[in-house]
């Protein structure tokens, strides 16, 4: 009886509707679908196939985010049943992100955010602009995996060094891994900050997550 | 006639206005300043929680009371930049992180080595009227990032210069600078050698140091450039009419709280609008949307009689390649056509991360044609073409005509050395250089002809001093990029 809810759900996420996303969803928990089911079997699917068919070029950043969007609501949906039930998604890893101080671009930041949850990560997102010494304290308050730090302008990338010299001072390196990532930053400077990695994109952004928590 | 691009019919354009105005009231403008707010407050906008609701009167009394027109002077204190009008006038991108290595073609971190070499092409090519703060120097420490590059320029150029502030607490610094090398506050009142770029955040966001910027340059009578940058897409609607909507809200808000710290201050109608690119997510300085933005949100500001500014000529390119060019080219000349007064983003690459003496060259080639175009086609004597005919009759021997010897330079642009037109035997005997080849042997020559204008002894060691205090401050001993 789930064999139509499944691609029902799989294709609610790469139509990124989320009222379709609400409906389907709830529907499947009145059939009695597990929600780890819902979310491995239908959703998920979903996901990885917008991802796909972004790095090819046929679907584009609205796609991305609109997906995005419709897995955080239909993951809201599911999330209590599922708490109620004993079961957990497997969490990849705490990431804590944020826009560095005296940048208030979000909307990389918070593509990332997205594509960090919808893909199984537990993100903390601090919002913009956020001081250097606030990740750190953040990442030892929560017991972060990953510091992602985010910067737009050619004029606040350089504070994402600050953000490093934060952790490194508070001894939180090298547990903690430092992502950093916009528009004007590169490979090599993440490389000359000292931080763990630069994506290029937010798809990027989440492989690079995942390599850095090993799995 | 100078030929002309409007892209927005004049129906539109009233419209544009009319959503403006409604926005600046409803959902309002977000102002950090404190200075703002209260000015705001007193002059009767509601500000709750960090929102300003701005009434269409008072800010059409704002938009009264800016200047139509206003100069910026070079060093000798001639008028030599016009904000009016349909002038047109361009300038080297800002604030790049990144230079083009000419051997290596790595984008390579920049110094303040090369901001010097910057302004040193620039100064010796006629097409830039103006200097930049084009990069941040990353030898640099970053408190003191903004005053030092202005110090830079002022040290190896005469021309007006467009620049900007990285923090509230510079800009007095700054304008400590300006003032001592125009003789005193009351002088670069009078004849202000520089214009300040000053960003809202968008959608609709003056922040704590942008909107405290405004107040201090108006108060200080130091020009200021109000640059909204909506990326289409993104942070502003992805329709193009929408976005030049956002563009406009966020230059009323701003100049609003310029001319309320000080009506009559001279004001710029900028920006740097563009669309994001929903494949890469960068901002698209070389699309075509990008160009038309610029075009249709400086016909906004002419309808309104204010003096405006743009943000063409750069290139999302990595290289000097024909995208670079292609792109630039295309800009300019739509920028130009626009009649915009400032176009700033010459020289530069990676959509706005990367400079290049070598496009500088390549670029004040584009500015040159685009210039000429501008210049259109006039009559220049009695007769268009009889009295010629008259002399060579059915001979043909235009080429002998003292007219021709006469006019040439006038109807012809004559490129430099990096166009080339030459035969194609010519140029394989030249070497079969590309054009990259061609820019880079032209850096080389106007770096070894460029000469640093003397200053006054006392003005640079005024200059020194108050940078050196700065620097020490900063924990910098050493001053970098001063060369000899």
């Amino acid at each position: 009886m789930h064999d139509d809810l499944y691609p029902a759900l799989r294709q609610c996420i790469i139509d990124g509707d989320p009222e379709q996303a609400k409906e389907l969803c709830q529907r499947a928990l009145a059939a009695g679908m597990a929600p780890l089911d819902a979310i491995n079997e239908g959703l998920v699917p979903g996901l990885n196939h917008v991802g796909e068919q972004f790095a090819q070029g046929e679907m584009f950043l609205p796609d991305l985010v609109m997906a995005g969007e419709a897995m955080k609501v239909a993951t809201a949906i599911l999330e209590p049943a599922m708490q109620k039930a004993g079961a957990r998604r497997e969490t990849l890893g705490k990431v804590v992100l944020g826009t560095v101080k005296g940048d208030i671009h979000e909307i990389g930041k918070t593509l990332v955010g997205t594509m960090l949850s919808a893909s199984g990560f537990e993100v903390h997102d601090l919002g913009v602009d956020v001081p250097f010494e606030t990740f750190a304290v953040k990442a030892r308050e929560l017991n972060a995996d990953i510091v992602g730090v985010s910067a737009l302008l050619t004029t606040t990338m350089t504070g994402q060094k600050n953000v490093v010299e934060a952790l490194e001072h508070h001894g939180l390196r090298p547990r903690v891994k430092i992502i950093v990532g916009g528009a004007p930053v590169t490979r090599g400077w993440a490389e000359e900050i000292g931080a763990d990695g630069y994506g290029e994109d937010a798809l990027a952004a989440v492989a690079l997550a995942k390599a850095l928590a090993g799995k | 006639m100078q030929p002309k691009l409007e892209i927005l019919e004049r129906e539109l354009i009233e419209r544009i206005l009319g959503e403006a105005f409604t926005l600046i009231g409803e959902p309002g403008v977000k102002v950090q300043a404190q200075a703002a707010v209260d000015l705001l407050t007193t002059a009767g906008a509601r500000v709750e929680k960090g929102i300003a609701h701005i009434p269409e009167a008072l800010a059409r009394r704002a938009l009264a009371s800016a200047p139509r027109e206003f100069f910026l002077h070079n060093r000798g204190g001639e008028a030599v930049v016009r904000y009016g009008g349909d002038a047109v006038q361009f300038d080297p991108g800002s604030s790049c992180v990144h230079i083009l290595d000419p051997a290596t073609l790595q984008h390579r971190m920049t110094q303040a080595g090369d901001l010097v070499r910057l302004v040193q092409v620039a100064e010796m090519l006629p097409q830039y009227a103006a200097q930049s703060t084009a990069v941040v120097c990353n030898d640099v420490p970053k408190e003191i990032g903004d005053l030092y590059r202005l110090f830079v320029v002022l040290l190896h150029s005469n021309k007006p210069i467009v620049t900007g502030a990285f923090a509230a607490h510079t800009v007095p610094v700054m304008i400590d600078l300006l003032a001592a090398d125009s003789g005193g506050r009351v002088a670069l009142r009078r004849k202000p050698r520089a214009v300040f770029d000053v960003c809202p955040s968008p959608p609709l966001n003056w922040s704590d140091f942008a909107a405290q910027n405004l107040v201090d340059l108006a108060r200080a009578g130091v020009p200021a450039e109000v640059v909204s940058v909506p990326l289409a897409g993104a942070a502003a609607p992805v329709t193009l009419a929408g976005t030049v909507v956002q563009h406009a809200a966020e230059c009323i808000g701003g100049i609003v709280i310029h001319q309320l710290a000080q009506p009559g201050a001279p004001v710029v109608w900028g920006g740097a609008p563009a669309i994001f690119d929903m494949r890469s997510g960068i901002t698209a300085m070389g699309a075509v949307e990008t160009a038309m933005l610029n075009v249709a949100c400086a016909q906004v500001g002419k309808h309104l009689g204010l003096p405006t500014h743009g943000y063409l000529t750069g290139s999302d390119a990595k290289v000097m390649d024909a995208q670079a060019g292609m792109e630039s080219g295309v800009a300019a000349l739509m920028g130009a056509l626009g009649g915009i007064n400032m176009i700033s983003g010459a020289g530069m690459l990676d959509s706005l991360a990367c400079h290049s003496p070598e496009k500088l060259v390549l670029d004040a080639e584009t500015i040159a044609m685009a210039q000429r175009v501008l210049l259109g086609i006039r009559p220049r004597g009695e007769s268009l073409a009889l009295a010629m005919f008259a002399q060579t009759g059915l001979r043909g021997e235009f080429l002998k005509l003292p007219e021709t010897r006469k006019l040439f330079r006038s109807e012809q642009h004559l490129p430099s050395s990096v166009i080339d037109r030459g035969s194609l035997h010519a140029w394989e005997q030249n070497g079969a250089k590309d054009m990259f080849a061609r820019a880079r042997e032209r850096v080389v020559e106007l770096l070894a002809a460029y000469q640093r204008p003397a200053l006054a002894a006392e003005v640079e060691s005024e200059l020194k001093a108050i940078v050196g205090e700065q620097a020490r401050r900063a924990g910098m001993e050493h001053l970098p990029g001063l060369g000899a």
